[in-house]
Protein backbone atom coordinates (compact mmCIF):
# COMPACT_ATOMS: atom_id res chain seq x y z
CA UNK A 1 0.00 0.00 0.00
CA UNK A 2 3.12 2.33 0.66
CA UNK A 3 4.44 1.40 -2.65
CA UNK A 4 0.95 2.09 -4.46
CA UNK A 5 0.62 5.58 -2.94
CA UNK A 6 4.35 6.50 -3.27
CA UNK A 7 3.91 5.23 -7.17
CA UNK A 8 0.51 7.12 -7.39
CA UNK A 9 2.49 10.54 -6.54
CA UNK A 10 5.45 9.72 -8.69
CA UNK A 11 3.08 9.25 -11.63
CA UNK A 12 0.60 12.44 -10.84
CA UNK A 13 4.24 14.59 -10.77
CA UNK A 14 5.63 12.96 -14.31
CA UNK A 15 2.25 13.47 -15.71
CA UNK A 16 1.88 17.37 -14.59
CA UNK A 17 5.20 18.10 -15.80
CA UNK A 18 6.88 15.49 -18.17
CA UNK A 19 9.40 14.92 -16.20
CA UNK A 20 11.17 11.62 -16.63
CA UNK A 21 11.84 9.38 -13.55
CA UNK A 22 15.39 10.00 -12.74
CA UNK A 23 16.01 8.85 -8.97
CA UNK A 24 16.15 5.44 -7.97
CA UNK A 25 15.63 2.07 -9.58
CA UNK A 26 12.44 0.78 -11.55
CA UNK A 27 11.06 -2.22 -9.63
CA UNK A 28 8.46 -4.55 -11.19
CA UNK A 29 5.31 -5.03 -9.28
CA UNK A 30 1.98 -5.20 -9.63
CA UNK A 31 -0.27 -1.79 -10.22
CA UNK A 32 -3.33 -1.99 -11.60
CA UNK A 33 -3.97 0.79 -14.12
CA UNK A 34 -0.15 2.05 -15.46
CA UNK A 35 2.39 -0.18 -16.62
CA UNK A 36 3.49 -2.34 -13.77
CA UNK A 37 6.82 -0.35 -12.32
CA UNK A 38 7.53 1.96 -9.64
CA UNK A 39 10.28 3.90 -8.40
CA UNK A 40 12.09 2.72 -5.45
CA UNK A 41 14.41 5.66 -3.59
CA UNK A 42 15.49 4.60 -0.24
CA UNK A 43 12.69 3.30 1.89
CA UNK A 44 11.96 -1.05 1.53
CA UNK A 45 9.25 -2.13 0.59
CA UNK A 46 8.37 -5.88 1.62
CA UNK A 47 5.82 -6.30 -0.95
CA UNK A 48 7.85 -5.08 -3.90
CA UNK A 49 10.81 -7.59 -2.50
CA UNK A 50 8.65 -10.64 -2.19
CA UNK A 51 6.95 -10.21 -5.79
CA UNK A 52 10.43 -9.34 -7.39
CA UNK A 53 11.78 -12.63 -5.10
CA UNK A 54 8.98 -14.54 -6.45
CA UNK A 55 9.65 -14.08 -10.18
CA UNK A 56 13.11 -13.98 -10.21
CA UNK A 57 13.22 -17.98 -8.20
CA UNK A 58 10.81 -18.65 -11.14
CA UNK A 59 13.66 -17.44 -13.47
CA UNK A 60 15.99 -19.34 -11.98
CA UNK A 61 14.26 -22.59 -11.41
CA UNK A 62 13.65 -22.37 -15.46
CA UNK A 63 17.07 -21.94 -16.70
CA UNK A 64 18.27 -24.96 -13.78
CA UNK A 65 15.39 -26.87 -15.79
CA UNK A 66 16.01 -26.33 -18.84
CA UNK A 67 20.11 -26.49 -18.39
CA UNK A 68 19.50 -29.92 -16.80
CA UNK A 69 17.53 -31.25 -20.19
CA UNK A 70 20.32 -29.85 -22.26
CA UNK A 71 17.93 -27.71 -24.21
CA UNK A 72 19.99 -24.08 -22.80
CA UNK A 73 23.67 -23.91 -22.31
CA UNK A 74 23.75 -20.90 -19.60
CA UNK A 75 27.26 -19.68 -21.44
CA UNK A 76 24.83 -19.14 -24.54
CA UNK A 77 22.87 -17.42 -21.78
CA UNK A 78 25.35 -14.76 -20.57
CA UNK A 79 26.29 -14.14 -24.44
CA UNK A 80 23.45 -13.45 -25.25
CA UNK A 81 22.93 -11.08 -22.24
CA UNK A 82 26.61 -9.52 -23.41
CA UNK A 83 25.76 -8.97 -26.96
CA UNK A 84 22.91 -6.80 -26.17
CA UNK A 85 23.71 -5.51 -22.84
CA UNK A 86 27.33 -4.14 -25.51
CA UNK A 87 27.27 -4.80 -28.80
CA UNK A 88 23.68 -3.34 -29.67
CA UNK A 89 22.42 0.02 -28.76
CA UNK A 90 21.48 3.52 -30.44
CA UNK A 91 24.97 4.53 -30.72
CA UNK A 92 24.65 1.85 -33.86
CA UNK A 93 21.85 3.88 -35.56
CA UNK A 94 23.36 7.42 -34.95
CA UNK A 95 26.29 6.72 -37.09
CA UNK A 96 23.51 5.65 -40.03
CA UNK A 97 21.84 8.79 -39.85
CA UNK A 98 25.46 10.60 -39.75
CA UNK A 99 26.76 9.41 -42.42
CA UNK A 100 23.42 10.01 -44.01
CA UNK A 101 23.45 13.42 -43.29
CA UNK A 102 26.94 14.06 -44.34
CA UNK A 103 26.89 11.29 -47.71
CA UNK A 104 24.12 12.06 -50.27
CA UNK A 105 24.91 9.11 -52.03
CA UNK A 106 25.01 7.19 -48.79
CA UNK A 107 21.02 9.03 -48.11
CA UNK A 108 20.01 7.60 -51.57
CA UNK A 109 21.45 3.52 -50.99
CA UNK A 110 19.49 3.88 -47.69
CA UNK A 111 16.25 4.98 -49.11
CA UNK A 112 16.64 2.15 -52.07
CA UNK A 113 17.58 -0.49 -49.93
CA UNK A 114 18.39 0.08 -45.81
CA UNK A 115 19.29 -3.10 -44.92
CA UNK A 116 21.94 -3.04 -47.24
CA UNK A 117 22.97 0.22 -46.28
CA UNK A 118 23.16 -0.13 -43.08
CA UNK A 119 24.75 -3.21 -42.99
CA UNK A 120 27.79 -1.66 -45.01
CA UNK A 121 28.36 0.14 -41.57
CA UNK A 122 28.50 -3.46 -39.47
CA UNK A 123 25.20 -3.40 -38.44
CA UNK A 124 22.26 -6.04 -39.41
CA UNK A 125 20.67 -9.20 -38.41
CA UNK A 126 17.71 -10.41 -35.75
CA UNK A 127 14.61 -7.91 -35.91
CA UNK A 128 16.46 -5.50 -38.51
CA UNK A 129 16.42 -8.21 -41.25
CA UNK A 130 13.96 -5.72 -43.19
CA UNK A 131 14.54 -1.79 -42.48
CA UNK A 132 13.31 0.64 -43.77
CA UNK A 133 14.29 4.55 -43.24
CA UNK A 134 11.78 6.97 -42.77
CA UNK A 135 12.78 10.81 -43.51
CA UNK A 136 11.97 13.60 -41.47
CA UNK A 137 11.38 16.51 -43.89
CA UNK A 138 9.59 20.00 -42.48
CA UNK A 139 6.45 18.74 -44.03
CA UNK A 140 6.05 15.36 -42.41
CA UNK A 141 7.33 14.26 -38.86
CA UNK A 142 7.47 10.06 -38.66
CA UNK A 143 6.90 8.28 -35.25
CA UNK A 144 7.54 4.27 -35.40
CA UNK A 145 5.40 1.98 -32.90
CA UNK A 146 4.39 -1.14 -32.60
CA UNK A 147 0.61 -1.44 -31.25
CA UNK A 148 0.34 -5.08 -30.93
CA UNK A 149 3.74 -6.27 -29.27
CA UNK A 150 7.19 -4.61 -28.79
CA UNK A 151 8.92 -5.16 -32.61
CA UNK A 152 11.83 -2.88 -32.68
CA UNK A 153 15.17 -2.67 -34.75
CA UNK A 154 17.51 -4.18 -32.72
CA UNK A 155 20.56 -3.93 -35.00
CA UNK A 156 20.20 0.27 -35.59
CA UNK A 157 18.76 0.94 -31.48
CA UNK A 158 19.44 -2.10 -29.50
CA UNK A 159 16.35 -3.46 -27.11
CA UNK A 160 13.70 -0.81 -26.67
CA UNK A 161 13.34 1.30 -23.22
CA UNK A 162 10.15 0.40 -20.76
CA UNK A 163 7.94 3.80 -22.45
CA UNK A 164 8.05 2.14 -25.58
CA UNK A 165 6.69 -1.27 -24.69
CA UNK A 166 4.48 0.39 -22.33
CA UNK A 167 0.93 0.16 -22.85
CA UNK A 168 0.32 3.48 -22.66
CA UNK A 169 2.69 4.18 -25.57
CA UNK A 170 1.10 1.37 -27.41
CA UNK A 171 -2.16 2.52 -27.18
CA UNK A 172 -1.79 6.16 -27.97
CA UNK A 173 0.75 6.43 -30.98
CA UNK A 174 -1.48 5.81 -33.06
CA UNK A 175 -4.76 7.74 -31.65
CA UNK A 176 -3.10 10.64 -30.00
CA UNK A 177 0.48 10.89 -31.57
CA UNK A 178 0.75 14.90 -30.94
CA UNK A 179 -0.38 14.58 -27.60
CA UNK A 180 2.66 12.06 -26.98
CA UNK A 181 5.15 14.84 -28.99
CA UNK A 182 3.77 17.32 -26.65
CA UNK A 183 4.87 15.20 -23.59
CA UNK A 184 8.35 14.67 -25.54
CA UNK A 185 8.59 18.48 -25.86
CA UNK A 186 7.77 18.54 -29.60
CA UNK A 187 4.94 21.03 -30.55
CA UNK A 188 3.84 20.71 -33.82
CA UNK A 189 1.61 22.82 -36.25
CA UNK A 190 -1.29 21.64 -38.01
CA UNK A 191 0.76 21.91 -41.30
CA UNK A 192 3.51 19.16 -40.43
CA UNK A 193 1.73 15.62 -41.67
CA UNK A 194 2.52 13.65 -38.19
CA UNK A 195 3.09 10.38 -39.75
CA UNK A 196 3.35 7.26 -36.98
CA UNK A 197 4.48 3.83 -38.66
CA UNK A 198 2.68 1.03 -36.64
CA UNK A 199 5.61 -1.81 -36.97
CA UNK A 200 2.57 -4.80 -38.01
CA UNK A 201 5.35 -6.88 -40.10
CA UNK A 202 8.82 -8.06 -39.69
CA UNK A 203 9.63 -4.55 -41.36
CA UNK A 204 11.45 -2.50 -39.10
CA UNK A 205 11.50 1.06 -39.32
CA UNK A 206 14.19 3.89 -38.25
CA UNK A 207 13.67 7.79 -38.48
CA UNK A 208 15.78 10.17 -40.21
CA UNK A 209 15.54 13.18 -38.10
CA UNK A 210 16.62 16.45 -39.68
CA UNK A 211 20.15 17.71 -39.48
CA UNK A 212 20.22 20.47 -37.29
CA UNK A 213 20.85 23.81 -38.07
CA UNK A 214 24.02 25.29 -36.94
CA UNK A 215 25.69 21.80 -37.67
CA UNK A 216 27.32 22.72 -41.21
CA UNK A 217 31.24 22.30 -39.88
CA UNK A 218 30.76 19.38 -38.04
CA UNK A 219 32.36 16.21 -38.83
CA UNK A 220 30.76 12.94 -39.03
CA UNK A 221 31.51 11.73 -35.52
CA UNK A 222 30.28 14.84 -33.89
CA UNK A 223 27.37 15.17 -35.61
CA UNK A 224 26.37 11.17 -34.32
CA UNK A 225 27.43 12.23 -30.80
CA UNK A 226 24.13 14.86 -31.51
CA UNK A 227 21.54 11.80 -32.60
CA UNK A 228 19.51 10.65 -30.21
CA UNK A 229 17.56 7.05 -29.69
CA UNK A 230 14.49 9.12 -28.90
CA UNK A 231 15.32 11.21 -32.41
CA UNK A 232 15.55 7.80 -34.22
CA UNK A 233 11.87 6.55 -32.79
CA UNK A 234 10.68 10.06 -33.89
CA UNK A 235 9.18 11.22 -29.89
CA UNK A 236 11.66 13.90 -30.17
CA UNK A 237 13.59 16.21 -32.60
CA UNK A 238 16.60 17.29 -32.74
CA UNK B 1 -7.47 -12.62 -32.11
CA UNK B 2 -9.25 -9.56 -30.29
CA UNK B 3 -7.22 -9.50 -27.70
CA UNK B 4 -5.77 -6.97 -24.90
CA UNK B 5 -2.57 -7.12 -26.70
CA UNK B 6 -4.09 -4.95 -29.78
CA UNK B 7 -3.98 -1.88 -28.10
CA UNK B 8 -3.87 0.87 -30.57
CA UNK B 9 -6.29 3.70 -30.08
CA UNK B 10 -7.81 2.62 -26.35
CA UNK B 11 -7.38 5.19 -23.94
CA UNK B 12 -7.05 5.49 -20.12
CA UNK B 13 -3.34 4.23 -19.63
CA UNK B 14 -1.95 8.07 -18.67
CA UNK B 15 1.31 9.31 -19.47
CA UNK B 16 4.13 7.96 -20.92
CA UNK B 17 6.77 7.08 -17.99
CA UNK B 18 10.23 8.18 -19.10
CA UNK B 19 13.41 6.93 -16.73
CA UNK B 20 16.43 8.92 -17.52
CA UNK B 21 19.52 6.69 -18.38
CA UNK B 22 17.52 3.43 -18.57
CA UNK B 23 19.63 0.56 -18.34
CA UNK B 24 19.12 -2.26 -20.92
CA UNK B 25 17.93 -4.71 -18.63
CA UNK B 26 16.61 -3.58 -15.02
CA UNK B 27 17.20 -7.03 -13.38
CA UNK B 28 18.98 -10.46 -13.65
CA UNK B 29 16.25 -12.00 -14.15
CA UNK B 30 14.76 -10.09 -16.99
CA UNK B 31 18.35 -10.87 -18.76
CA UNK B 32 18.17 -14.41 -18.25
CA UNK B 33 13.97 -14.52 -19.32
CA UNK B 34 14.91 -12.34 -22.66
CA UNK B 35 17.79 -14.86 -23.10
CA UNK B 36 16.19 -18.44 -22.25
CA UNK B 37 14.06 -17.23 -24.68
CA UNK B 38 15.88 -16.34 -27.59
CA UNK B 39 18.28 -20.26 -26.67
CA UNK B 40 14.82 -21.86 -26.77
CA UNK B 41 13.68 -20.69 -30.15
CA UNK B 42 16.86 -21.62 -31.38
CA UNK B 43 15.77 -25.22 -30.51
CA UNK B 44 13.32 -24.96 -33.97
CA UNK B 45 10.32 -26.04 -32.15
CA UNK B 46 8.14 -23.19 -32.91
CA UNK B 47 8.59 -19.61 -34.68
CA UNK B 48 8.11 -16.11 -34.33
CA UNK B 49 4.29 -15.76 -35.05
CA UNK B 50 3.87 -18.69 -32.50
CA UNK B 51 6.17 -17.29 -30.20
CA UNK B 52 4.16 -13.76 -30.56
CA UNK B 53 1.14 -15.36 -29.93
CA UNK B 54 1.62 -17.49 -27.20
CA UNK B 55 2.27 -14.37 -25.30
CA UNK B 56 -0.96 -12.97 -26.78
CA UNK B 57 -3.08 -15.79 -25.48
CA UNK B 58 -2.17 -14.65 -21.63
CA UNK B 59 -5.30 -13.85 -20.21
CA UNK B 60 -6.57 -10.51 -20.24
CA UNK B 61 -5.74 -9.74 -16.52
CA UNK B 62 -2.90 -11.22 -15.93
CA UNK B 63 -1.21 -9.06 -19.35
CA UNK B 64 -2.19 -6.05 -17.83
CA UNK B 65 -1.29 -7.06 -14.49
CA UNK B 66 1.94 -8.40 -15.98
CA UNK B 67 5.62 -6.46 -16.67
CA UNK B 68 7.23 -6.83 -20.29
CA UNK B 69 9.65 -9.31 -18.75
CA UNK B 70 6.49 -11.19 -17.25
CA UNK B 71 4.69 -11.81 -20.10
CA UNK B 72 7.76 -12.87 -21.88
CA UNK B 73 8.25 -16.06 -19.32
CA UNK B 74 4.29 -16.53 -19.39
CA UNK B 75 4.77 -16.49 -22.92
CA UNK B 76 7.93 -18.95 -22.84
CA UNK B 77 6.61 -21.46 -20.22
CA UNK B 78 3.53 -21.52 -22.63
CA UNK B 79 5.96 -23.03 -25.78
CA UNK B 80 7.50 -24.99 -23.59
CA UNK B 81 5.01 -26.93 -22.37
CA UNK B 82 2.83 -27.15 -25.52
CA UNK B 83 5.82 -27.92 -27.40
CA UNK B 84 6.36 -31.66 -25.04
CA UNK B 85 9.66 -29.91 -24.04
CA UNK B 86 8.83 -29.50 -20.34
CA UNK B 87 6.02 -30.25 -18.03
CA UNK B 88 3.60 -28.45 -15.53
CA UNK B 89 5.06 -30.43 -12.89
CA UNK B 90 8.15 -29.60 -13.97
CA UNK B 91 8.16 -25.98 -14.09
CA UNK B 92 6.41 -26.37 -10.54
CA UNK B 93 9.30 -28.42 -9.24
CA UNK B 94 12.41 -27.21 -11.41
CA UNK B 95 13.58 -30.60 -11.46
CA UNK B 96 13.80 -32.93 -14.82
CA UNK B 97 11.12 -35.82 -14.53
CA UNK B 98 11.82 -37.10 -17.97
CA UNK B 99 14.40 -36.59 -20.58
CA UNK B 100 14.16 -33.97 -23.12
CA UNK B 101 12.63 -35.35 -26.77
CA UNK B 102 15.61 -36.65 -28.75
CA UNK B 103 17.48 -34.86 -31.38
CA UNK B 104 17.49 -30.84 -29.31
CA UNK B 105 20.90 -29.65 -29.06
CA UNK B 106 21.43 -26.88 -26.70
CA UNK B 107 22.42 -23.69 -28.80
CA UNK B 108 26.22 -23.27 -28.33
CA UNK B 109 27.38 -19.97 -27.51
CA UNK B 110 29.98 -19.43 -30.16
CA UNK B 111 27.31 -19.42 -32.51
CA UNK B 112 25.72 -16.71 -30.76
CA UNK B 113 27.29 -13.52 -32.41
CA UNK B 114 26.14 -15.11 -36.31
CA UNK B 115 22.98 -15.91 -35.37
CA UNK B 116 22.48 -12.21 -34.02
CA UNK B 117 24.01 -10.77 -37.06
CA UNK B 118 22.30 -12.80 -39.62
CA UNK B 119 19.14 -13.17 -38.01
CA UNK B 120 16.42 -14.62 -40.24
CA UNK B 121 14.63 -13.61 -43.16
CA UNK B 122 10.89 -13.77 -43.87
CA UNK B 123 11.25 -12.77 -47.27
CA UNK B 124 10.00 -15.51 -49.67
CA UNK B 125 11.61 -16.54 -53.36
CA UNK B 126 8.28 -17.61 -54.43
CA UNK B 127 6.21 -15.90 -57.99
CA UNK B 128 3.19 -14.80 -56.37
CA UNK B 129 0.83 -12.06 -58.23
CA UNK B 130 0.11 -9.26 -56.73
CA UNK B 131 -3.60 -7.80 -56.18
CA UNK B 132 -2.71 -4.52 -55.39
CA UNK B 133 -0.96 -1.79 -57.04
CA UNK B 134 1.04 1.10 -55.25
CA UNK B 135 -1.41 4.16 -55.16
CA UNK B 136 -4.39 1.83 -54.94
CA UNK B 137 -7.34 2.78 -53.10
CA UNK B 138 -8.14 -0.76 -50.44
CA UNK B 139 -10.18 -1.07 -47.68
CA UNK B 140 -8.97 -3.06 -44.76
CA UNK B 141 -10.81 -6.31 -44.34
CA UNK B 142 -13.20 -6.46 -41.40
CA UNK B 143 -12.47 -9.70 -39.99
CA UNK B 144 -11.75 -11.11 -36.19
CA UNK B 145 -9.76 -14.21 -36.39
CA UNK B 146 -9.83 -16.13 -33.67
CA UNK B 147 -6.02 -17.37 -33.76
CA UNK B 148 -2.49 -15.08 -34.61
CA UNK B 149 -3.23 -11.66 -36.82
CA UNK B 150 -1.38 -8.47 -37.67
CA UNK B 151 -3.89 -6.73 -38.24
CA UNK B 152 -5.27 -4.44 -35.89
CA UNK B 153 -8.70 -3.82 -34.67
CA UNK B 154 -8.44 0.34 -35.12
CA UNK B 155 -8.09 -0.46 -39.08
CA UNK B 156 -10.22 -3.01 -39.57
CA UNK B 157 -13.15 -1.61 -42.09
CA UNK B 158 -11.14 1.44 -43.01
CA UNK B 159 -9.95 2.48 -45.92
CA UNK B 160 -6.43 3.68 -46.86
CA UNK B 161 -4.11 4.13 -49.97
CA UNK B 162 -1.28 1.58 -50.57
CA UNK B 163 1.69 3.45 -50.47
CA UNK B 164 4.55 0.20 -51.03
CA UNK B 165 4.86 -2.96 -52.06
CA UNK B 166 7.46 -5.08 -50.27
CA UNK B 167 6.88 -8.05 -51.91
CA UNK B 168 6.47 -11.45 -50.97
CA UNK B 169 6.31 -12.48 -46.97
CA UNK B 170 5.46 -15.40 -44.88
CA UNK B 171 1.97 -14.57 -43.87
CA UNK B 172 1.67 -14.84 -39.63
CA UNK B 173 -1.48 -15.43 -39.54
CA UNK B 174 -1.18 -19.16 -41.96
CA UNK B 175 2.37 -19.57 -40.04
CA UNK B 176 1.17 -18.93 -36.71
CA UNK B 177 -1.02 -21.80 -37.11
CA UNK B 178 1.56 -24.55 -38.36
CA UNK B 179 -0.62 -23.88 -41.77
CA UNK B 180 2.50 -23.00 -43.59
CA UNK B 181 3.76 -20.10 -44.86
CA UNK B 182 1.04 -18.82 -47.05
CA UNK B 183 3.29 -16.36 -48.50
CA UNK B 184 2.04 -13.48 -49.89
CA UNK B 185 2.33 -9.58 -51.11
CA UNK B 186 2.92 -7.38 -47.62
CA UNK B 187 2.08 -3.64 -48.56
CA UNK B 188 2.17 -0.84 -46.45
CA UNK B 189 -1.03 0.90 -46.61
CA UNK B 190 -1.36 4.49 -45.48
CA UNK B 191 -4.38 5.62 -43.73
CA UNK B 192 -5.59 9.46 -42.75
CA UNK B 193 -6.04 10.24 -39.41
CA UNK B 194 -9.57 11.26 -39.97
CA UNK B 195 -10.57 8.06 -41.32
CA UNK B 196 -9.47 6.31 -38.36
CA UNK B 197 -10.70 8.84 -35.70
CA UNK B 198 -12.63 10.72 -37.28
CA UNK B 199 -13.04 14.66 -37.14
CA UNK B 200 -10.89 15.23 -34.08
CA UNK B 201 -8.09 14.18 -35.69
CA UNK B 202 -5.25 17.03 -37.45
CA UNK B 203 -6.21 17.29 -40.86
CA UNK B 204 -2.61 16.33 -42.65
CA UNK B 205 -1.91 12.99 -39.78
CA UNK B 206 -2.17 9.66 -41.00
CA UNK B 207 -0.76 6.08 -40.12
CA UNK B 208 0.98 3.44 -42.14
CA UNK B 209 0.69 -0.24 -41.38
CA UNK B 210 2.17 -2.89 -43.16
CA UNK B 211 -0.73 -5.10 -44.41
CA UNK B 212 -0.48 -8.17 -46.15
CA UNK B 213 -2.93 -9.62 -49.50
CA UNK B 214 -5.17 -11.46 -46.99
CA UNK B 215 -6.20 -8.40 -45.32
CA UNK B 216 -6.70 -6.15 -48.24
CA UNK B 217 -9.68 -5.87 -50.31
CA UNK B 218 -10.35 -3.17 -53.52
CA UNK B 219 -12.36 0.13 -52.31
Amino acid sequence: MIARARYRALETKAGLVGAPLRHGRIIGFTLPRVEAFAVSEHDHDHDEGSRFSEVELRVKALESLLVEKGLVNPQTLDKLIDTFETRLGPRNGARVVARAWVDPAYRQRLREDASAAISELGYSGMQGEHMVVVENTPQVHNVVVCTLCSCYPWPVLGLPPVWYKSNAYRSRAVIDPRGILKEFGVELSDDVEVRVWDSTSEVRYLVLPERPAGTERMNEQELAALVTRDSMIGTTKL
Amino acid sequence: MNGVHDMGGMHGFGPIQREADEPVFHYRWEARTFALRQASGALGKWNIDIARHANERTPPEEYLRATYYERWLAGLQRLLVENGLVTQAELASGKSERPAPPGLVAFPPESVDTAVRTGRNYRVDASVPSGFTVGARVTARNINPIGATRLPRYVRGKRGIVDRDYGVFVFPDANAARHGQKPQHLYNVRFSARELWGAQAAPKDSVCLDLWEDYLETA
